[in-house]
């Protein structure tokens, strides 16, 4: 039997990037001296999965190298090794490498294998270096006491007995045995004590043992390497022929494993975070996970990119299509032979259609919900780098990561928190020496935090640090020319100023931050979500970065407005208010600017037919209205016809068959089958500003 | 299925080989697109404008729930247009381009047939020099004595619509 095994390459890769995820949160977490058996115990099975599968997908250099992680992994497991900082150190750089080689592999870009041989060298040196004794490792591996010495004996005697399950793990007794064959001659007798009778049989249990005695020059190490992939499914004892006389196969000396574990299948599945949080449940939908930071830097790679759902959420669907079904075949009898007395009837089937199609809405939505640890977790590592990096000490605290939000929005939000973080840490908290003289701990605190507002996801990102520097903002902005010399300016106006696009108060350029381009590609990205970031900043106790985002990118609520033939959406969380215009409170400036006075404010109108160039059924302000809206920041009053109704509208792309066109972010389908195109307030502002001053261009050319 | 392979096998031997074009008319004269770039045809029906586009532009459709732009292919070439009547027929393509296929609709004056025109007898244009470009067409091909202009629809709709307007989207921004 041949199976094309190329096409399950692609959810290899994806498990490999969950597996070496779960790594690294692990790796974080241990505590050198003290670390704890059952995360360097999902570490090793991150690796083995890793090593294993490579293995059969041929990718020798991956399985090489994890081979050699494995390998240490393996030793401190025993408790052979201690663990120390430094082969943490090393272990985290080697997931990098690991990260790299796949993501090469996956693009099928070449390994760079001078950094690989690199790291391969150091875990070697590491490895030599740093057992007891060589000779030791090798047998006490069986879990005895005693020991022969010499890593080879005239042979082994082998006590194979799977567990009944080992068929469904898609493993074949036959072919570890054929295995062992190929190591040196062996004598191989099955016990078929545990044989039921023949009608009693289930042909995928395993009901049989063997005894295999195995000579010829051969180490532990190979013997036990024949059954790497079973040795969680069976009973193995594996005892030198010299010694073991007694000929004992009884004791079932399994791996010194800390409990059963499941299945090798399910060993990809990533384990709850970081340690820190235990007492969090994982929901079912956490296993659902896509690297976000292989996504956000390899974009093309993660086009395809899939979501892994609970079972229990898929059967809720399919009840709620079944009911959907049913209703459906309800309303086509009532439409067969209808009579007005069954208008009743009709009129219950339709709420009863509402009903389900909203659910189901719903559901489907929540599909796309993940949990926000999984951009989260990215964090520790971060943090931990830059600290080393810095010289500095810093606490990373989360909370709120069970926050769930759209997977879209999650992927792209990613990039622009990492560099929030890191100016955090690099700007915003000090040295320790600083924070001592200033009276603060020594260690900092970063502190992420995440929750539902409305129909937005609130992030947060605050630290204890030095605060924005006014003075140097302010003194910055005016060099740049960004502000004018004598302009005075609140606080709030100055932090707001470090989001103007070319702002760095660096002084130097580092590694980490300062090169100028950031804080206004963050602010756009952010915008582009639909979303908003501020700032909050006290001198000496630290600052706050606040983004406020769409729980999703798909459905927002939204406000129609009737503009000439035309309807367009204007998204609810935009609006303000609207109002009847009064003819008093319209100013007009030269240049053709209107100004409309609301309460002690004076806002920017915007003729929506102008600027979209159609024709209004009136240019008369007082007898249209005005929503006011703010985006940007910036509030502004579009002047509309008439308001229609407001209803959730399912947000489609203009960019899929077109193109992104400015002022609109997208467009959707009414009740009645027509396109309607949702505004853009942000864009919109914009684009009415510039047509404002190419107005006055061409008035200043005439 | 057996049906569909039948007939395809049949218009096949009959015609000898050959790529099949679906032609429309457009100010009098005959236009081929290649059949397999063909979603679907319909009439004409009410579009959604998008604001500051160019005029050949004339909006967007829902097609089963695909935002689907529409471009008046009489305007496209600067031909006189003419107020839509009943034979004016939408025919929806799919363009490929460097990044993955969109789905586009073309207005026309009507439908007119179906004909295999095999690549032999597929002319290079002459440069006309004006109106339409050369580079939008694939070929001139003859049936019973008529000229069929077949046009290459990737070029025509990625490299004129989108990239005119991608330009001009640069220049605003």
């Amino acid at each position: 039997m041949s199976i094309d095994i190329s096409q399950f390459l692609d959810t290899f890769y994806e498990e490999s990037f969950e597996g070496l995820d779960t790594m690294e949160t692990e790796l974080l977490g241990l505590n050198p001296g003290e670390a704890d058996a059952e995360s360097i115990n999902t570490i090793f099975r991150a690796a083995h999965s890793i090593k294993g599968g490579s293995g059969t997908f041929g990718l020798m250099n991956v399985a090489d190298f994890t081979h050699v992680l494995e390998t240490l992994l393996d030793e401190m497991r025993d408790g052979r090794r201690e663990v120390i900082q430094p082969a943490v150190d090393l272990m985290l750089a080697s997931v990098d490498v690991l990260r790299e080689m796949l993501t090469a592999l996956r693009n099928s870009e070449d390994v760079d294998t001078v950094r690989v041989a690199e790291v391969h060298d150091q875990l070697e040196a590491l490895l030599k270096g740093g057992s007891a004794d060589a000779e030791d490792e090798v047998v006490e591996d069986s879990g005895e006491a005693d020991n022969a010495i010499g890593s080879s004996t005239a042979g082994w005697s082998i006590g194979f007995k799977p567990l009944s399950h080992l068929f469904k793990t898609g493993n074949d007794p036959v072919r570890i045995i054929k295995e062992l064959s190929e190591l040196g001659a062996i004598k191989a007798s099955a016990d078929l004590s545990a044989m039921p009778e023949f009608d009693l049989l289930d042909p995928e249990e395993c009901c049989l043992a063997w005894q295999v005695e195995l000579s010829g020059e051969v180490t532990e190490e190979q013997v036990k390497d024949v059954f790497s992939w079973v040795d969680e499914d069976c009973e193995l004892v594996i005892e030198a022929i010299s010694s073991a006389a007694a000929e004992e196969p009884e004791p079932p000396l399994s791996e010194p494993e800390a409990a059963p574990t499941p299945a090798p299948v399910a060993e990809a599945d990533p384990t709850p975070p970081a340690e820190s949080k235990p007492a969090e449940p994982k929901p079912v939908e956490a296993v659902a996970k896509k690297t976000v930071s292989a996504a956000a830097k390899k974009p093309q790679a993660a086009e395809s990119g899939s979501i892994r759902v609970g079972i229990d959420k898929v059967d809720a669907l399919i009840n709620m299509v079944g009911e959907l079904v049913i209703t459906q075949s309800m309303l086509n009898q009532l439409g067969e032979d209808f009579t007005m007395d069954r208008v009743q009837r009709l009129q219950e089937g339709l709420s009863e259609l509402e009903r389900h199609t909203r659910e189901l809405q719903e559901n489907v939505m929540q599909i796309r919900m993940l949990p926000i640890s999984f951009s989260f977790n990215r964090f520790p590592r971060l943090v931990h780098d830059l600290c080393s990096k810095l010289n500095k000490k810093i606490e990373l605290k989360m909370s709120g990561e069970n926050t769930e939000l759209d997977k879209t929005v999650m992927e792209k939000i990613g990039d622009p928190m990492v560099h929030l973080v890191r100016n955090s840490l690099d700007h915003g908290i000090e040295s320790p020496e600083d924070r001592l003289a200033k009276g603060k701990p020594e260690t900092g605190i970063l502190h992420l935090n995440a929750y539902h507002q409305g129909g937005n996801i609130v992030i947060e990102i605050n630290d204890d640090g030095a605060g924005l520097n006014t003075d140097r903002i302010l003194q910055k902005a005016i060099e740049k020319g960004i502000v004018g010399e004598n302009e005075s300016l609140s606080d709030e106006k100055i932090h707001e100023l470090i989001f103007a696009p070319g702002f760095s108060t660096a002084e130097v350029v580092s590694d980490v931050s300062g090169r100028g381009v950031g804080m206004d590609v963050v602010k756009r990205n952010i915008r582009d979500l639909g979303g908003v970031v501020e700032v909050k900043s006290k001198k000496d106790a630290g600052s706050t970065f606040t983004i406020r985002l769409p729980l999703t990118l798909a459905i927002l609520d939204g406000q129609l407005v009737r503009l000439g033939d035309e309807t367009y959406i204007v998204p609810l969380v935009s609006i303000i208010e609207s109002l009847q215009i009064k003819a008093e409170n319209v100013n007009s400036i030269a240049g053709g600017a209107e100004l409309y006075k609301l309460r002690e404010e004076y806002l920017p109108i915007i003729r929506l037919h102008e600027v979209f160039e159609i024709t209004p059924v009136n240019t008369e302000l007082v007898n249209g209205l005005l929503v006011v809206v703010e985006g940007d920041g910036q509030q502004a009053g579009i002047f509309v016809d008439d308001l229609l109704g407001q209803q959730q509208v399912v947000i489609k792309s203009l960019e899929t068959n077109y193109k992104k066109v400015e002022g609109l972010s997208g467009a959707t389908i009414l009740g009645d089958g027509t396109v309607a195109l949702i505004l853009d307030v942000a864009g919109l502002v914009t684009l009415s500003r510039e047509r404002v001053k190419a107005l006055k261009n061409q008035a200043a050319v005439a | 299925m057996n049906m569909i392979q039948g007939l395809e096998s049949d218009s096949l031997a009959e015609n000898s080989e050959g790529n099949q074009y679906l032609t429309f008319l457009l100010a009098g004269e005959e236009y081929g697109v290649d059949i397999l770039r063909v979603q679907e045809i319909k009439g004409w029906d009410n579009v959604t404008m998008i604001p500051n586009t160019p005029d050949y532009i004339k909006g967007v459709i829902n097609l089963r729930g695909t935002i689907v732009p529409i471009v008046d292919l009489r305007a496209r070439f600067s031909l006189e247009t003419i107020p839509y009547g009943i034979t004016t027929v939408v025919i929806v393509l799919r363009v490929n381009s460097d990044n993955g296929s969109r789905i586009m609709g073309i207005v026309v004056d009507a439908v007119s047939e179906v004909y295999n025109i095999s690549e032999e007898a597929l002319k290079q244009a002459p440069d006309f020099g004006q109106a339409i470009s050369t580079d939008f067409v694939m070929g001139l091909g003859t049936v019973d004595d008529k000229m069929i202009i077949v046009l290459d629809i990737d070029h025509l709709l990625n490299s004129s619509v989108l990239k005119a307007i991608a330009d001009q989207g640069e220049k605003s921004a």
